[in-house]
C-alpha cells in the first residue's frame, strides 16, 4: 500500500486538508470553553454578570464544540481519507464533499451564535434549535451519499473493516438525530419536542448514549482500524475478532441508554435492560481494544521511538479503561452513588479526552504530513504533546473521581442521631479544590493542543521545502 | 450466510446494521407508550399556566438543567433532603423532560413552596447573598428583562398539538391569565377556574407593576413538585 505521488492528484485531499485544519482549530476552541466553564464553577463571579457566557448557556457550547465541531471534523477528515485510500477511488462527488464541509462549518457557526443567545431546545448534546437540526439532516444525507458512492467505486470486492464502522456510524447517527429531534416549531427559533416526560427521557438517553456509542466510539474505532495498522506497519491482529467485535458492538450499544435513568421514574425493567446490556458491552469494547493494541505484537519496540504510535496505544488504553468503568457505573448499586455526581463527568472525559481526542491527534499526526507531501516539523514536539495530554487527562479524572465519590458519600451520610450529616451547600463547598485541580488538568491538556497547533502550522508552512514522505 | 457475502455488499451491510440498531431501540422505547403503568394515575396534575410555561422556557433558555436535576430517587437520604420520590406523572407535560443528569446544584423537583418569593428574588440577583457556598451564576437580567409573551398562544397551541391537554378556553385567555397571575390584586377568577384553585397569585418578582422574566421563573419554580396530592396517592408496583 505504498503511497505514490500520482495518487495525490487523483484523490480529493483538498477537503480532507480543510477538515483536518478545522478539527485542530475547533479542538482549541472547545478546550478553551471547557476551561472557562471549569473556572466558572471554581470562581462563580467569573462570567461578570454577562448572560451570554453564563455556565448554563456555555456548557452546551463546550459539549457541541468538542463532540460535533472537533470530533465531527476529525471524522469527516478521516472517513474521507480512509474511504478514498481503501477503495483506491476519488470521493464520489466533489460537490458533495464541499457541501459537507461548508454545511458542517455553517452548523458550527450557527451553534456558536445561538447557544450564547440562549436559543436552545434544552436536550443535552442536542440543544440545536430546529432550523439547525434540519441543516444537519441535509449535510448528513450528503455525507451518506458521498461516502456510499465512494464505497461503490471500490476496486476490491470486500469492504474494508474501517468502512463497516463508518457506515454503521453514519446510518445510526441519522436515525438517532431524527427521532430525538422531532419537534413542532413555534417560531423560527423555538419549538417544543413531540416527546414528553418519561418517553422524552428514554429517547433522549437512547440518543445521548449512542451519540457516545456511534459518534464517539464506532466511528473512532473505524479510524483506529485503518490508522493503527498503518502506523505500526503491521496487519490488524485478528480479522475474525473484528467481525465479532463489529456486530456485537452495533447490536449491544443501542440498548445501553436507560442506565442513565436508574431509580428515576423510568420503569425498572427498562433500566435493568440498559444495565444488563451495558455490562455485556464490555466484551465487544475490549475486543476492539485488544484488536488495536495487539496489532503491535512483534513491533512493541516501535513505542520507544514513535510518539504517534504511543498516542494510539494510550488512547486505546483509555478506551479500555473507560469501557470498563462504564459498565461498573451502570450497575444500579454503583449508579446510586455515582449518578448526578462529578464521577460521571470524569468518566466522560476519560473517554472523550483519553480516547477520542488522543486517537484523533494520532490520526491527524499520521495524515497531515501525507496530505501535504512532507514530514512532520518536529517529532520531539509530538512527544511533548503526548505527555501534556496524558498528564492533563490523569489530573482531570483523578480530581473528578475524588470529588464525585465524595459528593455521593456526603449526600447520603447520616450522623449518630439519624440526621443527614451535610447540607447540600456543604457538599458544594467541599468540591472547590477539586474544581480548581480539574481546571489545571484542562489547561495542561490545552497546552498540548497548542503545541500541536504550532507543530502542524510549521509542517504545513514548510511543506514545499521538504522532501516527500517515503511511507 | 458467510460473512464475506455481507462484506461484499453495501446494501446488505447497511440493512443488517440498521436492523441490529433498531431492535434495542424498539424494545426499550415502544412499550413506554403502551404499558399503562408507565405513567401513574394521580390527582392534581395540570398543564402549566401561561406564566409558569414561560418560566419553564426561561429555565431551558438558561440551561438550568445542566446543573439541577428534577428527579428525586427513592432513597432515604433523597426523600429526607428533597421530599417524596418523583413520579412519571409529574413530568408528563414537560416537553422536553427536565430530569437532568447532574447535581452541581440541588434537585429542584420539589423546590416549589420551599423558599419565599423574596428568597428567590435575592437568590437570582446574587446566589451568594443567601447561600455563601453557592457556585451558581447570578441572573440579574431576569429581573431587568420584561417578559416576552407575544407568542404565548402559539406556544400553547403547539403544546396542545403534541399532547398537553390545554383547552381552547385556556388558549384563548392565555394573555389575560398570564397577566392575572403576575400582577397582584388583578381579577384572577378566570385563571383559577381554568387551571386550579391553588394556582399561586403573588408578586413573584417584587415589582408589582411590571411583568418580568423573574416573574415567570419564580412562578415556575414555586409550582415544581406541588401539584400531585400525595395524601390520595397509592404507590403501585411497576
Amino acid at each position: 500500500m505504498g503511497q505514490k505521488n500520482d495518487s495525490i492528484a487523483t484523490y480529493d485531499y483538498g477537503v480532507v486538508k480543510m477538515f483536518s485544519v478545522m478539527a485542530i482549530a475547533y479542538a482549541v476552541v472547545g478546550f478553551i470553553v471547557g476551561i472557562i466553564l471549569a473556572l466558572e464553577l471554581t470562581f462563580p463571579e467569573l462570567n461578570g454578570g454577562i448572560p451570554y457566557i453564563s455556565f448554563g448557556r456555555l456548557r452546551p457550547l463546550h459539549t457541541s464544540a468538542v463532540i460535533f465541531a472537533f470530533g465531527g471534523s476529525v471524522l469527516f477528515a478521516t472517513t474521507y481519507y480512509v474511504v478514498q485510500r481503501t477503495c483506491r477511488a476519488r470521493l464520489f462527488s466533489d460537490f458533495l464533499s464541499q457541501l459537507t464541509f461548508w454545511g458542517w462549518n455553517l452548523i458550527v457557526v450557527a451553534v456558536v451564535i445561538t447557544y450564547p443567545l440562549g436559543l436552545s431546545q434544552g436536550q443535552e448534546y442536542a440543544e440545536m434549535i430546529w432550523p439547525i437540526d434540519l441543516l444537519i439532516v441535509v449535510v448528513w444525507v450528503a455525507y451518506f451519499i458521498n461516502f456510499v458512492g465512494t464505497l461503490a467505486k471500490r476496486k476490491d470486492p470486500h469492504i474494508f473493516v474501517a468502512n463497516w464502522f463508518f457506515l454503521a456510524f453514519i446510518i445510526t447517527v441519522a436515525l438517532l438525530h431524527i427521532v430525538n429531534n422531532l419537534a413542532v416549531p413555534v417560531s423560527i427559533t423555538a419549538s417544543y419536542p413531540v416527546w414528553s416526560g418519561v418517553q422524552s427521557a428514554m429517547i433522549q438517553w437512547w440518543y445521548g448514549h449512542n451519540a457516545v456509542g456511534f459518534f464517539l466510539t464506532a466511528a473512532f474505532l473505524g479510524l483506529m482500524y485503518y490508522f493503527v495498522p498503518k502506523q505500526a506497519e503491521r496487519p490488524i491482529y485478528s480479522y475474525r475478532l473484528s467481525i465479532v467485535h463489529f456486530w456485537s458492538l452495533v447490536f449491544l450499544y443501542i440498548w445501553a441508554g436507560p442506565h442513565h435513568l436508574h431509580y428515576t421514574a423510568l420503569p425498572d425493567w427498562a433500566g435493568t435492560l440498559g444495565a444488563t446490556f451495558s455490562i455485556m458491552l464490555l466484551l465487544p469494547s475490549w475486543g476492539g481494544m485488544i484488536n488495536g493494541i495487539m496489532t503491535l505484537s512483534g513491533a512493541w519496540h516501535k513505542l520507544r521511538t514513535d510518539p504517534i504510535l504511543r498516542f494510539f496505544i494510550i488512547s486505546l488504553s483509555f478506551y479500555g479503561m473507560s469501557t470498563f468503568e462504564g459498565p461498573i457505573m451502570s450497575i444500579k448499586e454503583v449508579n446510586a452513588l455515582s449518578h448526578y455526581t462529578d464521577w460521571t463527568v470524569g468518566h466522560v472525559h476519560s473517554g472523550a479526552l483519553g480516547w477520542v481526542a488522543m486517537v484523533s491527534f494520532a490520526a491527524l499526526y499520521h495524515m497531515i504530513p501525507r496530505l501535504w507531501g512532507t514530514t512532520i516539523h518536529s517529532v520531539k514536539l509530538i512527544n511533548l504533546h503526548f505527555w501534556l495530554s496524558t498528564v492533563g487527562v490523569v489530573i482531570y479524572i483523578v480530581a473528578m473521581w475524588i470529588s464525585g465519590i465524595m459528593q455521593g458519600l456526603m449526600w447520603r451520610a447520616y450522623d449518630e442521631f439519624g440526621n443527614l450529616t451535610y447540607s447540600f451547600a456543604e457538599s458544594v463547598a467541599a468540591m472547590h479544590p477539586y474544581y480548581f485541580i480539574r481546571a489545571i488538568g484542562g489547561i495542561v491538556f490545552l497546552l498540548g493542543a497548542l503545541v500541536m497547533v504550532y507543530n502542524v502550522y510549521m509542517t504545513i508552512a514548510n511543506a514545499k521545502d521538504r522532501p516527500v514522505v517515503a511511507a | 450466510m458467510k460473512h464475506s457475502t455481507i462484506e461484499k455488499s453495501i446494501p446488505l451491510m447497511s440493512i443488517l446494521t440498521l436492523v441490529m440498531v433498531l431492535i434495542g431501540g424498539i424494545v426499550e422505547i415502544v412499550p413506554l407508550f403502551f404499558i399503562k403503568s408507565t405513567i401513574e394515575k394521580v390527582e392534581g396534575m395540570r398543564p402549566y399556566t401561561p406564566l409558569e410555561l414561560r418560566g419553564q422556557d426561561i429555565y431551558v433558555r438558561e440551561g438550568c438543567y445542566n446543573c439541577h436535576s428534577q428527579m428525586i430517587r427513592p432513597f432515604r437520604d433523597e426523600q429526607e433532603r428533597y421530599g417524596h420520590y418523583s413520579l412519571a406523572a409529574e413530568s408528563m407535560y414537560d416537553h422536553p423532560f427536565q430530569w437532568g443528569s447532574k447535581r452541581t446544584g440541588p434537585d429542584l423537583a420539589r423546590v416549589g413552596g420551599k423558599y419565599s418569593n423574596l428568597w428567590h428574588q435575592a437568590h437570582m440577583k446574587n446566589p451568594r447573598d443567601v447561600v455563601p457556598e453557592s457556585v451558581m451564576p447570578a441572573y440579574p437580567w431576569l429581573a431587568e428583562n420584561d417578559l416576552d409573551y407575544g407568542n404565548i398562544k402559539k406556544r400553547m397551541e403547539v403544546l396542545q398539538l403534541v399532547g398537553v391537554p390545554y383547552s381552547q378556553e385556556q388558549i384563548d385567555n392565555a394573555v389575560e391569565d398570564l397577566k392575572a397571575q403576575a400582577i397582584p390584586d388583578s381579577d384572577s377568577d378566570g385563571l383559577l377556574a381554568r387551571y386550579d384553585e391553588k394556582v399561586p397569585l403573588e408578586d413573584f418578582d417584587g415589582e408589582p407593576a411590571r411583568i418580568t422574566e423573574l416573574d415567570a421563573m419564580v412562578a415556575y419554580l414555586q409550582i415544581l413538585g406541588t401539584m400531585v396530592d400525595f395524601s390520595s396517592y397509592q404507590a403501585q408496583a411497576r
